[in-house]
């Protein structure tokens, strides 16, 4: 224990020094052409990126067609389920005449289509579900999204469904063969915290403006949990399951089929629910590439400032979100139901006979009578003006004492924080990064580490790299200072529990700059804007981490405290705390990635990080920029993460668990 | 006598056919989607609105695609897009200039409408800084103080558009002097919703506008009078009232560009035709504008309404 102690006393002597270092390095003027990497050592790495890229675009060829045709036509394999649901359900189908004419067949009735969903959750026998599939279909239908949010029902189904196979799919390989999991971790790191803007051009020139690039777009961000979910569901796969296995002489696909896939069902869920929260996240950028729907609403309202209605078009991103994820949790955990006697055919599929003939009756009905098709007009309502002077209201009478409250962040806490990492000179961070590398682990995990903070200062980007690190940095301490303890309070009361559960939901997918703009009205364009707003998304797996963590502490561990005559505190702090204390610093971690992700929605705020240096970028039609800035940030995740990784493990080591 | 059938008249049955045909290819010449981008302005919606609505009267197929204003020129390179949204010289020169050099996209030629952006303030700034809207006003320090904020005190604060418009607003601070510094809002929502918020709680504000567009028509409000530009001010430092550095003038006027995806003009020809020849006027956009904007109307109403009234303007066009 002793030596433990020592041992940490030690990493935060080296982190004292370097604070120290950094603050004096900078005073004496002989250091001057220390603090700056010369011009010449710099790397000419965007120029070879986007050279690259352009080859790949316009030269590249497999000798019969060409790489960006081979794109290309997956992309239209990957459209056209998408296009077609959004015939069925938002668009209709226009036909071609032998006269030249056209006629359009109308899509389906939105009475059948809540219909369908109503009776999923009868099918389910989940009474509650279905009020609340109804009442949110019903909303959708009032406010006038009817159309919007089906098309986006459309193309975030197939990215869904898409997202969960291949997401398995790879998770079970790199359970399976270790070397590709060596290359898949890295590369999921760089799928999750890549900024949009940075592979949005190559993405928009290789797939085609449209529903294929905005899906593959969507696919990078959204697949990498479920991929992580799956294989760490299986690594935790009790070994007496996988023995039962063998003893029975099950092949390798019969294991995973009929022993590993089923037992791992319900952790699996987890990255289930995650594609489809993460999916709902994307579509607003998704919308800027030509996928339209309920993005595109939010966008165009916000840009206009109608802040009531891009709330209204906001609430249906989530709510569709809710409904989806819910639906697929409850088909999930359903079990087979046996019967007494052999139900004929019209008894075992009595719900898809019925949905049919709703289906195909509205339908023909609605040919002719378009109120079927879409709630007439006269009969929606906006409650737009409504929040707008809400907003309005806040805005003109607490805007002096809520500034007040930015004003004091901002002098005692971004701004030193800001110049200090501005004026910290690069080499200590690379010493810093890998005395703590080698502190934590060993010399590999130090070299490692190193190595990619020294390639962000080759880059040429060192200045906005600290600007994300300082900006990013607050948000993901203070997600963490605020997001644990709420945690902790949702893990010891079930009400609090349920009412958090529904706000993290809604923060999760709820478009950040729905929340944003009103942010921004009240406190104006500047990094403290940005911060609440990557606070606001980030604490969501602050908090969820922490209380799913703490409810998983076996029970048995509590009863023996209880035994001893420990008092609930004590419980808290003794036992349940240090047990979950992994699954927190995974939420740690996670908090990390979220806020690194919000870099795209805090470049639009107009913060000077990474994030900006890919919107310039897109702008500059400079791929190679952008990519680099993307990899720096990437860089700067892995980096962090690989450091709490380490450290989490060493605590799991001490505390024996695992 | 064979001979002669095979040599003379199958070569004009040929080319009356040819001729026949030509004249049968009828508009439209394809049923092809012709896709037309829109980006969620109220100007630029009711542009492309007029114009697709015009065309889908000639009989042509078309889908309003939602795109992203810089996003598009890539989508019209690869001819995912076909008509582009109208590029300002302002904002998107170097974008517009990559595409229209790479040869898949077309400079349709500009639309008519001047654009104008530059540093634009609520008329009750004036009592802060007498002088305005003459540029020297701002060299005052209680002025900037006043239009300052906590970031940038005791200069003033600039609100510039995303830095990825390319905005020069450092530079002219630089050049001239000014008690300013300058913030970036990135992107035009997050512009909009700050100085809209300041107007509404009767704050000065010194921000970056643009006309068309909603804002300066809803508040009432001026842009700043600088010196004027000239050719040289923004490459030759001698030029203007500082010989020593480059931007101590105003920002240059510019155009609102037409562009399409090359490889249409042989699919729908008409309609490439009619995208050439669309103009509208200043005066006519302002008041589109403002029916959208202030009166609350749908785009799509506003630019059915111009159709409606105007048929002798885009009559000509459709000839």
């Amino acid at each position: 224990m002793n030596l433990i102690r020592k041992y940490s006393q030690n990493t935060f002597f080296f982190i004292l020094l370097f604070f120290i270092l950094s603050f004096l390095i900078p005073k004496f003027s002989i250091f001057n052409n220390l603090l700056e990497l010369p011009n010449n050592y710099k790397l000419p790495i965007a120029e070879n990126i986007t050279f690259i890229i352009k080859w790949l675009i316009e030269d590249a060829s497999f000798g019969i067609f060409s790489f960006k045709e081979f794109t290309r036509a997956i992309g239209s394999i990957l459209d056209a389920p998408s296009i077609f649901l959004k015939g069925l359900l938002a668009t209709g189908f226009k036909l071609e005449t032998t006269s030249g004419g056209n006629i359009l067949i109308q899509p389906f009735s939105w009475i059948s289509v809540i219909f369908i969903f109503v009776m999923i959750g009868v099918w389910l026998k989940d009474v509650s579900l279905s009020i609340f599939v109804a009442i949110s279909f019903f909303y959708v239908a009032f406010f006038d999204l009817w159309e919007s949010t089906m098309t986006t029902f459309s193309s975030i189904i197939v990215a869904v469904i898409i997202g969960i196979i291949f997401g398995t799919l790879l998770g079970i390989l790199s359970f399976k063969f270790n070397r590709i999991n060596n290359i898949l971790t890295p590369t999921f790191d760089f799928m999750q915290t890549m900024p949009v803007f940075a592979y949005l051009v190559p993405a928009l020139m290789l797939f085609g403006y449209g529903p294929a690039a905005a899906l593959i777009v969507t696919l990078i961000y959204a697949m990498p949990p479920m991929a992580r979910v799956t294989k760490n569901a299986l690594d935790q796969v009790d070994s007496e399951v996988i023995e039962l296995g063998q003893m029975v002489g099950c092949s390798t696909f019969q294991m995973l089929k009929k022993v590993l896939l089923p037992s791992i069902k319900p952790r699996i869920m987890l990255g289930v629910n995650q594609v489809i929260m993460l999916t709902l996240n994307m579509v607003i950028i998704a919308s800027m590439i030509g996928a339209g729907g309920l993005g595109y609403d939010v966008w165009q309202s916000l840009k206009q400032l109608r802040i009531g209605q891009g709330f209204e078009a906001g609430i249906a991103i989530t709510l569709v979100a809710i409904v989806l994820d819910r639906l697929s949790q409850k088909i999930a955990s359903r079990r087979p139901v046996y019967h007494h006697m052999e139900l004929n055919f019209f008894q075992k599929y009595k719900f898809l006979i019925v949905s049919f003939f709703v289906i195909i009756f509205t339908w023909l009905i609605g040919q002719k009578y378009s109120f079927l098709i879409i709630l007439p007009q006269d009969l929606t309502f906006s409650s737009g003006r409504f929040w707008d002077g809400i907003i309005d209201y806040i805005n003109i009478n607490y805007h002096d004492s809520i500034s007040s409250v930015r004003d004091f962040f901002f002098i005692y806490l971004l701004k030193p924080f800001k110049l200090f990492m501005l004026s910290a000179p690069w080499f200590l961070f690379v010493l810093l990064v890998f005395i703590l590398g080698f502190k934590i682990k060993g010399i590999y995990l130090g070299i490692q580490c190193s190595i990619l903070v020294l390639f962000i200062a080759l880059t040429g980007f060192w200045e906005k790299a600290m600007i994300t690190v300082y900006l990013i940095g607050i948000c993901v301490l203070l997600a963490n200072i605020i997001g644990i303890p709420i945690g902790i309070i949702a893990s010891q009361n079930d009400r609090v529990h349920k009412i958090t559960k529904v706000i993290i939901d809604t923060f999760q997918t709820l478009p950040a700059f729905v929340y944003l703009i009103p942010v921004i009205m009240i406190f104006s364009v500047g990094d403290f804007s940005a911060m609440i707003a990557v606070v606001l998304y980030a604490i969501v797996p602050a908090i969820r981490y922490t209380d799913n963590g703490i409810r998983q502490v076996p029970e048995s561990f509590i009863d023996a405290a209880t035994t001893v005559g420990c008092t609930k505190f004590q419980i808290l702090k003794k036992v349940q705390l240090p047990l979950s204390l992994p699954d927190i610093m995974l939420g740690v971690n996670q908090t990390l990635m979220m806020g690194l992700s919000m870099l795209v929605i805090t470049a639009l705020v107009g913060t000077r990080d990474l994030g900006q240096e890919t919107l310039i970028a897109l702008s500059k039609v400079d791929p190679g920029r952008g990519i680099t800035a993307g990899i720096c940030v990437a860089f700067i995740a892995i980096t962090v993460d690989r450091l709490i990784n380490a450290w989490s493990h060493n605590r799991k080591l001490e505390l024996g668990l695992n | 006598m064979k001979k002669l059938l095979i040599s003379f008249i199958l070569p004009i049955l040929f080319i009356t056919f040819i001729f026949s045909s030509s004249s049968r290819a009828d508009v439209p010449e394809s049923k092809d989607t012709l896709k037309i981008v829109i980006m969620g302005y109220s100007g630029d919606n009711i542009i492309m609105q007029i114009y697709g609505e015009l065309i889908s009267k000639l009989g042509y197929n078309i889908e309003y695609t939602p795109a992203d204003y810089i996003g598009q020129f890539a989508g019209m390179k690869s001819g995912d897009l076909h008509i582009g949204s109208p590029g300002w010289d302002t904002t998107a020169k170097d974008v517009m200039a990559d595409a229209w050099g790479s040869g898949n996209v077309l400079n349709m030629g500009n639309i008519g409408i001047s654009v104008f952006e530059d540093w634009w303030y609520p008329l009750y700034v004036k009592d802060k800084c007498p002088g305005l809207p003459n540029w020297e006003a701002l060299l005052d320090p209680a002025c900037a103080e006043s239009l300052g904020t906590i970031e940038t005190s005791p200069k003033g604060r600039f609100l510039e558009g995303p830095i990825e418009w390319g905005g020069t607003g450092n530079l002219r601070i630089e050049a001239l002097g000014l008690p300013f510094e300058v913030i970036n809002a990135g992107s035009d929502a997050a512009l909009g919703a700050d100085i809209s918020a300041a107007v509404k709680r009767q704050e000065p504000i010194l921000a970056w506008t643009w006309q068309p567009y909603w804002l300066p028509a809803m508040y009432p409000g001026e842009f700043v009078e600088w010196p004027e530009y000239g050719d040289g001010c923004y490459d030759d430092a001698s030029w203007g009232p500082n010989p020593n550095k480059t931007h101590d003038c105003g920002n240059p006027t510019g155009f609102m560009w037409k562009s399409a995806w090359t490889g249409g003009e042989s699919i729908w020809p008409k309609a490439y035709d009619v995208w050439r020849k669309f103009t509208l006027d200043e005066k006519t956009m302002g008041d589109l504008v403002y029916k959208s904007d202030i009166d609350g109307v749908d785009t799509m109403d506003v630019a059915k309404g111009w159709i409606a009234e105007n048929e002798n303007i885009w009559s000509e066009w459709l000839k």
